[in-house]
């Protein structure tokens, strides 16, 4: 059911009009942290209080510009919105504390433009969570990438230049060689550009050239580059040079979540998952992005500098949350989602971890950290939580992901074996690339000759934030119900979603479901003939 | 009187007095003395000239394609010559362009014209006389006249005004819009012997022989291509950018060269149908030519102001990528573009008037970080940028993606073909931004700059705002050339309709 509220668009203007009133109070350090604080609270609770409305089903709309027929800025709060706005509005909050912490610890300059800019990038990820169709997915995908320039280049010295220069590079390059000439060929094909209100269905026409539909899906796949899918991910780490909460925030949760955010968000409402299964889209992306998981684990091997690690963490986790959709199975994509909320978290956690070891020790590399969790055990205990819930092991978050995409894999037809494996070995990677920086710190040897004078704990203003990230990465994965009622309303169990079946005579005809049935939940009454031809002759079970 | 045209029935002739009203406003500043009271003067009139072009847009009758507020005088009745004013919704926007952008240039003009000033306005108010007169005149010969006489002070304003090389810029300008011109009056005549009448409606949908229509569009084309200026004519336009002084500048980016693309839609189309698709191919290819042509050597300008000179031939690619596709996206959006280049584009060049006006220099090196000293001006300088490289939410995005649309719908290859132009407008624009904002690790001493004055933001101001107003609300200005648009199409459509052999050959250079 839709409803038509202007809320949507009050929690985004929430962090514009913060960010334009930080700006203005430059000189007052206090009152402008407290703006930004302000601003954060206020969009949580804006968005916190759409929480019924969603889990009741609903839809809230809000159009603000209509530029085109079938072009407008129109925002949507559903429930797959909400995964990634509750995440990314909550976590804002903790990080204008950590952020606080950090830049007055380090006496970084500019923090005016760094906490104006900060606001402007969430301003641009809540615009993308809320967008409801892709040109407004694209607008604010822009925005996003423009923002947060100046925060890549916070130091303003060469290394940072060269970083910040691949990173405008790289996202606007394939967003604009990409995402753009697909836009418009989809807006030529249908006449708009709205995304599907389920996520089977899609948004094309029956009859439309298949090769063309699977050419649009590669442009969309990787013209989201911020997704960090191989071979567009190398901004990434050149990222990495901004200040720790801007690589925390942004790029652990708001950035890179936006472009995987976009990417799923355009799989399963703009192709669907009819299409995607009907075209034989869903497996090959799978093991494209499994490439990913485990190279991106294997570089991430290699680095020593915390940091960087983390980077390549961030790069074979994305893949995930893009593998399980691409299974196309309920569970599997389920699994996919709900790493966008346990990713952030505990990514989050460890990048803040980061930070406090940088501040606190002025230390970059893990090979210079053993012991060093003796003297600060709060921020290594979190990391050490965090580690494990990228490993994927219990009680932590991470494990529902790898339980959800393990059974997800499971319920496919055939090809899952691949995935099995890919599954297991980037779990051991992880272990491997994790494990070790948490137990040298506790249990390992201090380097030759190095005392950590004068090193202490964290300041409280990072260490309280990063235990409240570190202890949601645990109540998220003992209590995973919260957020899977909102991933539950994305994939009903009412809603039989076609196995991907590989068809040696050649792929199925590409037959799309009939458009613009109800919403998914009121879908259930006659699920063989709502879901179209695909789903028939796959004898699809359903999903739970 | 004329079946093409409605007459004006506002109780004053409106589009003379738009004509006549810079022409006589120029006169006083060639009596009076004083320079403060000739800028002052300047501006007034433009002002007027813009508040009474105000009505065109509200009275515009949005439901016919036939020319509106006409007047028809009989001028010369031995050769049927006559002075016949009438506006579509392809002109109309284009004249309340250039009423928009004229006040503007008198204010970039204010400090930067120490010497010469009295002269100098009076050159820019006669200019606008010719070039409201251009978009305006229904008869040939007034065209023409019209068309001429716009060289002239244009030649003075770079000749005079201008930078170190304004010689060799100011003669290449000239020779080569002559030389354009010249071939322009040939199909003039050609049509006049054909058709025994100079009113431009009138040679519409005549039965003209295929050669014939052939060599008058080429003859069309290659003044109106010089005019554009469409790859590979479009040598004369950097020197000239670079050596006119800020209002020159903004006149020939924002509306000189929309004469060109205006001549495509007024002329090449309706008058050589059969030819236009003829050569439709062609066209593309060149304007896509174009597009990555500007775009890369933008890419590789350290002077500012051919950077955007350079970015100009791109943008002015996607203009005739869109008419040339022959359909409603493509030419709405082209027409669009042309309104949005004007905007963008004159705000850019008037941007970087400011720049050379503190550091008298227009190189990049030289401008690096000055964002930390003007941060008003870096915030205009960024928001025109994303503008001029097609952000979404601003007016080039919707120009851009119209004519992408119709481009797709026409051929998927040649749509997919200007997209690296697209990435390239980012590379550049964005690469200009950053060093102006930001510059490197050691920028130039910059802490002696001041910021925009009132008078500066005031210039920039109103550009801005139609910078985000059809960037979201692009309504109001596609209303009005809708029935304009589909007429034309029309009238192409119909020679098209007989000449499938034409699209046959036509199918062979793009691939669909």
């Amino acid at each position: 059911m839709e409803i038509a509220s202007c809320k949507p668009l009050y929690a985004v203007l929430a962090a514009l009009i913060g960010s334009i009133l930080v700006s203005m109070a430059g000189r007052k350090p206090n009152f402008r942290e407290g703006l930004s604080t302000v601003a954060a609270v206020i969009m949580f609770l804006i968005i916190a209080s759409m929480v019924p409305d969603v889990l009741a089903g609903k839809m809230l709309k809000c159009m603000v510009f209509d530029i085109l027929p079938g072009l407008s800025v129109t925002f949507r709060v559903d429930a797959f919105s909400m995964i990634f706005a509750l995440a990314a509005s909550f976590l804002w909050i903790i990080a204008v504390f950590y952020s606080m912490g950090y830049m007055r610890g380090l006496h970084e300059h500019a923090q005016t433009r760094f906490n104006t800019c900060f606001a402007l990038a969430l301003f641009g990820a809540i615009g993308v969570a809320f967008a409801d169709n892709l040109f407004t997915l694209y607008l604010f995908y822009e925005i996003v990438s423009v923002c947060t320039y100046p925060l890549v280049a916070h130091h303003q010295d060469e290394e940072g230049y060269m970083g910040a220069r691949k990173y405008i590079v790289y996202l606007t390059t394939t967003a604009k060689g990409f995402v753009l000439p697909a836009m418009i060929l989809i807006y030529v094909l249908t006449g708009s550009l709205d995304f599907a209100t389920n996520i089977s269905t899609g948004i094309f026409p029956p009859g439309v050239n298949s090769t063309l539909v699977t050419i649009l899906y590669i442009c969309c796949i990787f013209g989201f580059a911020k997704n960090g899918i191989m071979p567009f991910h190398h901004w990434l780490p050149g990222a990495m040079v901004a200040p720790t909460p801007v690589s925390a925030l942004l790029h652990a949760v708001a950035v890179v979540k936006v472009g995987v955010f976009s990417t799923t968000r355009v799989m399963l409402y703009v192709f669907g998952v009819d299409t995607m299964s009907a075209l034989n889209l869903g497996i090959p992306t799978a093991y494209f992005v499994s490439f990913t998981i485990l190279m991106a684990s294997i570089i991430a091997l290699s680095k020593d500098n915390l940091k960087s690690r983390l980077a390549y963490s961030t790069v074979s986790q994305l893949s995930y949350i893009i593998l399980g959709v691409a299974l196309l199975t309920p569970t599997a994509i389920e699994g996919g989602l709900i790493h966008i909320t346990n990713h952030a978290f505990s990514k989050i956690t460890l990048f803040f971890c980061a930070g406090a070891i940088y501040v606190a020790s002025h230390k970059k590399n893990i090979s210079e950290m053993g012991g060093l969790g003796r003297t600060m055990p709060f921020t290594f205990a979190a990391f050490g939580i965090a580690s494990l819930s990228m490993i994927g092991a219990p009680p932590v978050a991470g494990f529902v992901t790898k339980w959800k995409l393990l059974v997800g894999t499971m319920e496919m037809e055939a090809y899952y074996v691949g995935i099995l494996l890919v599954l297991l070995a980037s779990t051991l990677l992880n272990a491997a690339y994790f494990a070790p920086v948490t137990y040298k710190a506790f249990f390992g040897k201090r380097p030759a000759g190095e005392k950590y004078e004068g090193v202490k704990e964290a300041p409280l203003s990072m260490v309280i934030p990063i235990m409240i990230a570190a202890i949601i990465s645990v109540l998220i994965g003992i209590f995973p119900g919260f957020m899977m009622k909102f991933v539950d309303r994305v994939t009903p169990d009412n809603v039989a979603v076609a196995m991907p079946q590989y068809n040696p005579a050649g792929a199925p005809p590409f037959i799309p479901s009939v458009k613009g049935h109800g919403a998914p939940a009121d879908s259930h009454e006659a699920p063989a003939e709502s879901h179209g031809v695909p789903a028939e002759t796959n004898g699809a079970p359903p999903g739970h | 009187m004329h079946d093409f045209l409605i007459m004006n029935t506002l109780g004053y002739p409106i589009l003379s007095l738009l004509v006549f009203l810079p022409l006589a406003g120029a006169i006083p500043l060639l009596i009076l003395k004083n320079d403060e009271a000739a800028k002052y003067w300047s501006l007034f009139i433009t002002l007027v000239i813009a508040l009474v072009s105000l009505p065109l847009y509200f009275k515009f009758d949005r439901t016919t394609a036939l020319y509106q507020f006409g007047e028809s005088h009989t001028w010369i009745p031995m050769w049927d010559i006559n002075y016949t004013l009438g506006i579509d919704g392809i002109s109309l926007l284009l004249i309340l362009l250039t009423t928009l952008i004229m006040p503007l240039c008198v204010l970039c003009s204010w400090r930067y014209i120490t010497t010469r000033v009295r002269p100098f306005f009076a050159c820019l108010l006669i200019m606008e006389t010719s070039m409201l007169g251009v978009f305006m005149a229904l008869d040939f010969v007034l065209f023409y006249i019209l068309w001429e006489a716009m060289l002239i002070p244009m030649y003075l304003l770079i000749a005079i005004w201008g930078g170190p090389r304004k010689i060799y810029a100011s003669i290449k300008f000239f020779l080569y819009t002559l030389a354009g011109s010249v071939l322009l009056l040939v199909a003039i005549i050609a049509l006049y012997l054909e058709n025994g009448t100079f009113s431009i409606p009138l040679m519409m949908g005549q039965d003209y022989s295929s050669v014939f229509q052939i060599y008058v569009f080429l003859a069309f084309f290659l003044a109106f291509a010089i005019k554009v200026p469409m790859f590979p004519f479009h040598t004369w336009l950097p020197a000239a950018h670079v050596e006119a002084p800020t209002a020159g500048s903004v006149v020939l980016a924002s509306v000189l060269l929309k004469m060109g693309t205006y001549g495509f839609l007024r002329f090449c189309l309706p008058i050589t149908p059969e030819a236009s698709i003829f050569f439709m191919p062609y066209i593309l290819w060149l304007s896509i030519a174009g597009i990555i042509y500007g775009g890369f050597t933008a890419l590789a300008q350290s002077d500012m102001k051919k950077l955007i000179a350079y970015s100009s031939v791109g943008h002015m690619g996607f203009v005739t990528l869109g008419i040339f596709v022959f359909n409603v996206h493509g030419i709405e959006g082209a027409i669009l573009q042309m309104i949005n280049h004007g905007v963008t584009t004159g705000a850019l060049f008037i941007i970087v008037g400011m720049i050379y006006e503190r550091t008298h220099s227009r190189e990049l090196a030289l401008a690096a970080g000055v964002g930390k000293f003007m941060p008003i001006y870096v915030t205009f300088l960024g928001f025109f940028s994303l503008s001029s490289l097609a952000f979404p939410g601003t007016n080039s995005f919707i120009g851009e993606f119209l004519v992408l649309a119709g481009a797709f719908s026409k051929s998927k290859i040649i749509a997919a073909c200007a997209i690296p132009g697209a990435v390239l407008a980012a590379a550049y624009m964005l690469r200009m931004l950053q060093k102006v904002v930001w510059g490197g690790e050691k920028n130039p001493d910059q802490s002696y700059l001041q910021d925009l004055n009132v008078r500066e933001i005031i210039t920039l101001a109103p550009l801005l705002i139609f910078v985000l107003w059809i960037g979201l609300n692009p309504a109001p200005f596609l209303d009005v050339m809708h029935t304009s648009v589909a007429n034309l199409i029309q009238q192409v459509g119909i020679a098209g309709a007989d000449q499938q052999s034409l699209i046959e050959i036509a199918k062979l250079v793009i691939p669909q």
